[in-house]
């Protein structure tokens, strides 16, 4: 069984694809539990594959029964296990509160719904275990092109921002398409691995550095670095809710995988952060970012674009834990990746439970809501206040050790910007809570007849909230236990 | 400089298309010129995948006469195998804009984006 781990993260979701779609059209009630059953399926292989890797290392999938370099070969280390399971753990939670979300969003069809939504999850954890070049791009296309389909069914302003996306998004994936071939022709090789093996004798042709300088830029439009990240507010302002909520935790989060991973395995120590300015232009960028974005979402009402515009500044945190590349780094950056997952699907969860209730998304009418749905604003509340990184919650630590990576290079700016960073999102997290929690309702606003929404969609919000804590708690073992060993080389 | 040129015309080609295509992404407003300015930029990164697999004096890559295995009597096959895949992946990108387009003109009756802009509702 251990050594078919790799390929048993991504066969549920592949075959289950099919079968939902399929079996949705044929009787629609069976799409939402084959969709879950599917998944878990998944959450279980990435929970096994990531035991077994801190336990015995590395599992090594030759696809197909090719021997690597020819063929493709699927790579399952501590950094891709870890990944996996954030990835797959999240999406079951947030998939187990769409199904009346669903329902009313995306009407009579599922099977269609549910069927991209596991497309959208082979490709973002296919790229998460496959160890070669070209098997990321199709990945990368395969989980846009059901992203672009997600975004698209919630109709109206949500076509322009799927097409949008659908255009800047393509671009991304050629670029990247164009950076594997100079890489190509360099080396001769696709595979991860030996791609990295032969490139030290070559690393001063420039060919190798535009090859570089392309898969980042390619990359860095999906992951949404500031300035690519324009896409992103509208298509998660627009997107269908549930699609929100379950795109938003975890698709950006893939493409800074694969930037790590570009960093961790495929070019030599040293080359992307000392040779060439990759490191420090990731590092400036997502300074940049984490500020920016904090200030733009400071300037929105709509508690959607809040929420979008602080993902663009928490992408930024972990560009610049990528950046400063170095294993405390790199493992902050992790400890963040899982850390955002978590709380931005809690955020978006209570965002949409609260516009399911209310059909309100302006945070000036939701005065009061936060009587009127507490369990909501429970979850909604500890998610915030881990986002602004209070101890002893998840976010406090990711940020902790962020600084603690920056401080170990004498970066003190590291430090200012996670500090400014974190006093930016306490302003608009308190923005929004003293209206939901401090202002009386008015008799004929939003709160007057709301209630918290069933619990089937209630519980993965408060599960996701009370993660933040627990994780946050588990920090010291997980960050020694699993991710510095993971990323040591 | 004009052998720089015409040595390494692929590269010249690739960046040429790619400004046109950010031409036509960026400043075009018809969501059709967008889509055809994308296509230009996958067509150039095919064009130089298949261009990168060229060598002087080989042939296409099958194998007719049992005993000619040379490998340097044909051009390197994987890229062509690779361009295959994302010609797939460029022609369900293309299926997937066009789908997108007619249900948008459906609503709209314009495919200028901000003609489009100015009417749909901000929900």
């Amino acid at each position: 069984m251990t050594p078919h781990l790799p390929i048993l993260i991504i066969l549920p979701l592949l075959l289950g694809a099919f079968v939902v779609t399929l079996c949705g059209l044929w009787r629609p009630r069976t799409a939402f539990p084959l969709a879950i059953l599917a998944v878990g399926a998944s959450a279980t292989a990435s929970a096994a594959a990531l035991a077994e890797t801190a336990r015995g290392g590395a599992i090594r999938y030759a696809l197909g029964g090719w021997a690597p370099p020819v063929g493709i070969e699927y790579v399952v280390d501590g950094v891709s296990a870890f990944v996996a399971s954030v990835v797959a753990a999240v999406a079951l939670l947030v998939l187990a509160a769409t199904r009346r979300m669903a329902a009313r969003e995306v009407g009579d069809r599922p099977g269609l719904f549910y069927g991209a939504v596991l497309l959208m999850l082979t490709g973002l954890l296919g790229i998460v275990v496959t160890g070669d070049l070209f098997n990321v791009f199709v990945f990368l296309e395969i989980s846009s092109l059901a992203t672009y389909a997600l975004i698209f069914m919630g109709g109206g302003r949500a076509m322009i921002a799927a097409f949008r996306y659908l255009i800047v998004g393509t671009l991304g994936g050629a670029l990247y398409l164009l950076g594997v071939g100079y890489l190509y022709f360099s080396t001769g090789t696709l595979n991860m691995a030996d791609t990295a093996a032969r490139l030290p004798e070559i690393l001063d042709s420039p060919a190798v550095l535009a090859g570089a300088a392309l898969i980042f830029a390619g990359l860095g439009v999906k992951m949404a670095l500031v300035p690519l990240h324009w896409w992103l507010p509208d298509a998660y302002n627009y997107a269908p809710g549930p699609v929100t909520a379950l795109m938003a935790p975890i698709a950006t989060k893939v493409a800074a995988y694969a930037m790590l991973r570009m960093f961790l395995t495929v070019f030599p120590a040293g080359y992307l952060a000392g040779a060439t300015p990759v490191a420090t232009v990731l590092l400036v960028v997502g300074l940049v970012g984490a500020v920016a974005g904090g200030a733009a979402a400071f300037a929105q009402t709509d508690l959607r674009r809040i929420l979008a515009y602080s993902s663009i500044a928490q992408i930024g945190l972990i560009a610049a834990g990528i950046g400063l590349a170095s294993p405390l780094a790199a493992a902050a950056a992790l400890f963040h990746v899982m850390t955002h997952a978590v709380m931005k699907a809690a955020l978006f969860l209570a965002a949409y439970s609260v516009r399911y209730r209310t059909a309100e998304v302006d945070i000036d009418r939701l005065a009061g809501i936060g009587r009127a749905m507490p369990w909501t604003m429970l979850a909604f509340t500890a998610a915030a206040v881990s986002m602004v990184g209070v101890p002893p919650t998840a976010g406090f630590f990711s940020k902790f050790y962020l600084v603690q990576a920056g401080m170990a290079q004498d970066m003190w700016g590291v430090a200012l910007v996670v500090l400014l960073s974190g006093l930016l999102t306490a302003a608009y997290m308190v923005r929004i809570l003293e209206r939901v929690y401090l202002r009386k309702a008015p008799d004929d606003g939003a709160a007057a007849d709301a209630a918290d929404p069933p619990a089937d969609m209630l519980w993965p919000a408060l599960a996701l909230a009370s993660a933040t804590l627990v994780l946050g708690l588990a920090n010291v073992p997980i960050m020694t236990r699993l991710l510095i060993p993971a990323v040591s080389p | 400089m004009l052998d720089e040129l015409l040595g390494r015309y692929p590269y010249w080609a690739t960046a040429v298309l790619m400004v046109i295509d950010l031409y036509g992404m960026l400043l075009k407003h018809s969501l059709i010129k967008k889509l055809v300015g994308l296509n230009v930029f996958q067509g150039a990164v095919i064009l130089f995948f298949i261009a990168g697999s060229e060598k002087a004096g080989a042939t296409v890559p099958i194998l007719v006469d049992a005993g000619a295995t040379d490998p340097a009597l044909y051009v390197n096959p994987l890229p062509h195998v690779l361009m295959l895949t994302a010609i797939v992946v460029s022609a369900a990108t293309n299926g997937l804009a066009l789908a997108l387009m007619i249900r948008i003109f459906e609503g709209h009756r314009t495919l200028d984006e901000r003609e489009i802009l100015e009417r749909a509702p901000r929900t």
